[in-house]
């Protein structure tokens, strides 16, 4: 195990940040700390560094107790979300610093730290910008010296807040594989946090969902999307539809064809694409009606009034491939029978 | 032609920028070298090398560049404990900072020598113990320069903090600098520009301060009289040729030192990338 997490508890004034938080981390993972504004996972991520003290609980890096040990000696790398490069530095002394900081005697000689920090700026494929002043960068060109800067001192565990969260659209989309890649090549054991689902499960090999301060699910992508631990990892990660059997849905579940209910919960979360649309022979008892439908590249979603006694409750959403929903040829108004392919139960 | 900045107006604005630095500042400064002008050379040299007028100019300078060095250090703790630390009474304090501004500084000077005397509060502590007088001497001038300066140094420095980003002392942790080593190669380098600003402006202003000097320094000629007072003593006495070369002399000194204070603070930008 590289990073394991005992009992961690953190409180600010009356708000509980972390409320006692068990985690383990092996070798070599690419880990996403996934959770809404609020939920803990910065400040988790900082007591990991050594930025933040926990009020309780212990932190081990590689076996070694560091809970009481400075950031300073904790041989982590830490990017942050605003890149906190030295704006007062060229990129290439900012890469240098790790290494001229170090006590003399464990110092290496210019030479080195030199040749080091040229091949690390040709990791991150900036080696030509190395005299430039972090202010001269554009924002994805900043995160990638943050992060040839942390790896400089070849951290053992490097940890990344939110570290495409200031750029935009495109760059994040590149970024993201290129972190993905770097991790494969380097494969030291890392955490990023995130808000964004998307981006936990298309980058991360382990995703560890947050919410109010516990961890409610760990698992890799696909075991969280498809096993879902509870009702807000499933809603969490993905769309997902929630019928309410407490609420008249069990009805209109039936006749949409959804199984009886199992004794499992009361609550089914029903993804998107498992449900099954085909236009209806029976106009009268058809339980759905289409209102209206959004491009998403290769998949079509529709959006479908509930027919019956419960109109006015929220609309359901299902996904379908383009080519199918061209043959389906299906006009605002249509009348739909559904086919629910599988469900989560909840209580 | 067509206007294409938001804001219109450089016309007016440079017209009056000129006409303001005219009347303000280049018409009585010429005035005054007209003045100074009608000294023959050697009379001005005669004036300028009297020993009370040498001993003079290194009383103002010396002490206005000793108390602008400890007004930076003390300036630049609180700036720093405004900024970085929330404690009960702080904007009192903060408002606190500003009162060398306001104050007349006559009064600030009798009420520096009221307490620094031998007899005064604090001045028969410091005597008592160390044997140390501070008003009277060239030393209650660098407190009077130090009272006057502080204020120009905390609200240089005060901004550049807010302005700096924790988030780099942090980075510089998380690389294994010690607390040395960030605060010497991570904060400084940010704040020297401004500190050096503060620098600058609390030591010219510590070079002309006159009111707040008179009452502490006690004014002995060749020990602790400023120029400032000497071009009085001169004036008193009719000599406005003597007291405009002494004027003069003063100005381009000031000038010069500030000068080579901005050069330094483009030496450090440029070096530090911020130009």
């Amino acid at each position: 195990m590289s990073i394991n997490l005992n009992n961690i508890c953190k409180q600010f004034g009356a708000f509980t940040a972390l409320d006692n938080i068990n985690l383990d981390i092996p070798e070599g993972e690419l880990v996403a700390l996934l959770g809404p504004s609020g939920c803990g996972k910065t400040t988790l991520l900082r007591i990991i560094a050594g930025l933040e003290q926990a009020d309780t609980g212990d932190v081990f890096l590689k076996g070694d107790n560091v809970t009481d040990k400075p950031v300073k000696s904790r041989q982590i790398g830490f990017v942050f979300q605003h890149y906190a490069l030295f704006r007062h530095m060229t990129v290439f002394e900012n890469v240098a610093f790790g290494l001229r900081v170090k006590p003399r005697r464990s110092r290496p000689n210019n030479e080195f730290i030199t040749k080091k920090v040229h091949a690390l700026l040709e990791l991150v494929q900036l080696d030509w910008l190395n005299d430039r002043y972090p202010d001269q960068l554009s924002g994805g060109q900043r995160q990638r010296i943050a992060l040839a800067r942390a790896l400089a001192v070849e951290p053992s565990v490097l940890l990344l807040d939110e570290p495409f969260g200031a750029l935009d659209a495109s760059v994040r989309k590149d970024l993201r594989m290129w972190l993905r890649n770097l991790h494969h090549d380097l494969n030291v054991t890392s955490i990023f946090v995130t808000h964004d689902q998307e981006e936990a499960m298309e980058v991360a090999s382990q995703v560890v969902v947050l919410n109010h301060g516990r961890i409610e699910q760990q698992g890799s992508p696909s075991e969280i999307y498809d096993y879902p631990a509870n009702a807000f990892v499933s809603r969490f990660i993905g769309q997902t539809n929630v019928f309410d059997l407490a609420e008249h849905d069990s009805d209109w579940l039936q006749t949409a064809g959804l199984l009886t209910p199992n004794q499992a919960g009361k609550i089914a979360h029903v993804r998107p694409h498992d449900i099954v649309i085909q236009k209806s022979t029976t106009e009268n008892t058809a339980p759905a009606t289409v209102k209206d439908w959004q491009h998403l590249g290769a998949l079509i979603r529709l959006e479908l009034v509930k027919n019956g006694n419960n109109e006015s409750s929220a609309p359901v959403y299902a996904e379908m491939p383009n080519d199918q929903f061209k043959e389906l040829e299906l006009n605002r108004g249509d009348k739909v029978d559904l086919k629910i392919r599988q469900a989560h139960w909840f209580h | 032609m067509p206007q294409s900045n938001i804001m219109p107006g450089f016309r007016p604005a440079i017209g009056l920028t000129l006409v303001y630095l005219a009347l303000i500042v280049l018409i009585p400064l010429s005035a005054m070298l007209l003045k100074a002008l009608q000294l023959s050379f050697d009379e001005y040299l005669a004036i300028m090398t009297n020993q009370r007028v040498l001993a003079s100019f290194r009383v103002s300078f010396g002490s206005a560049l000793i108390a602008a060095a400890f007004a930076v250090v003390f300036g630049f703790i609180i700036a720093w404990t405004l900024v970085r630390y929330s404690f009960p009474g702080k904007r009192l304090f903060d408002s606190l900072i500003d009162l060398p501004f306001a104050l007349p500084t006559a009064v600030a000077g009798i009420v520096l020598a009221t307490i620094y005397e031998p007899h005064g509060w604090i001045g028969k502590l410091v005597f008592d113990s160390m044997s140390i007088q501070i008003a009277y001497k060239p030393l209650g001038i660098v407190f009077a320069l130090i009272f006057i300066g502080l204020p120009f140094v905390v609200r240089t420095i005060e901004p550049v903090l807010q302005e700096l980003d924790t988030a780099m002392e942090e980075a510089a942790a998380s690389l294994g600098a010690t607390r040395l080593q960030t605060f010497f190669k991570v904060i400084l380098p940010n704040i020297l520009p401004a500190t050096i600003t503060g620098f600058a402006l609390a030591f010219a202003r510590g070079v002309g301060e006159y009111g707040s000097v008179i009452f502490i320094a006690g004014n002995m000629p060749y020990i602790s009289e400023v120029l400032p007072l000497l071009i009085i003593t001169k004036l008193e006495q009719y000599e406005y040729a003597g007291a405009t070369a002494i004027g003069m002399t003063m100005l381009i000194l000031s000038f010069l030192l500030l000068l080579l204070i901005n050069g330094l603070q483009w030496w450090v930008r440029r070096r530090s990338g911020q130009l």
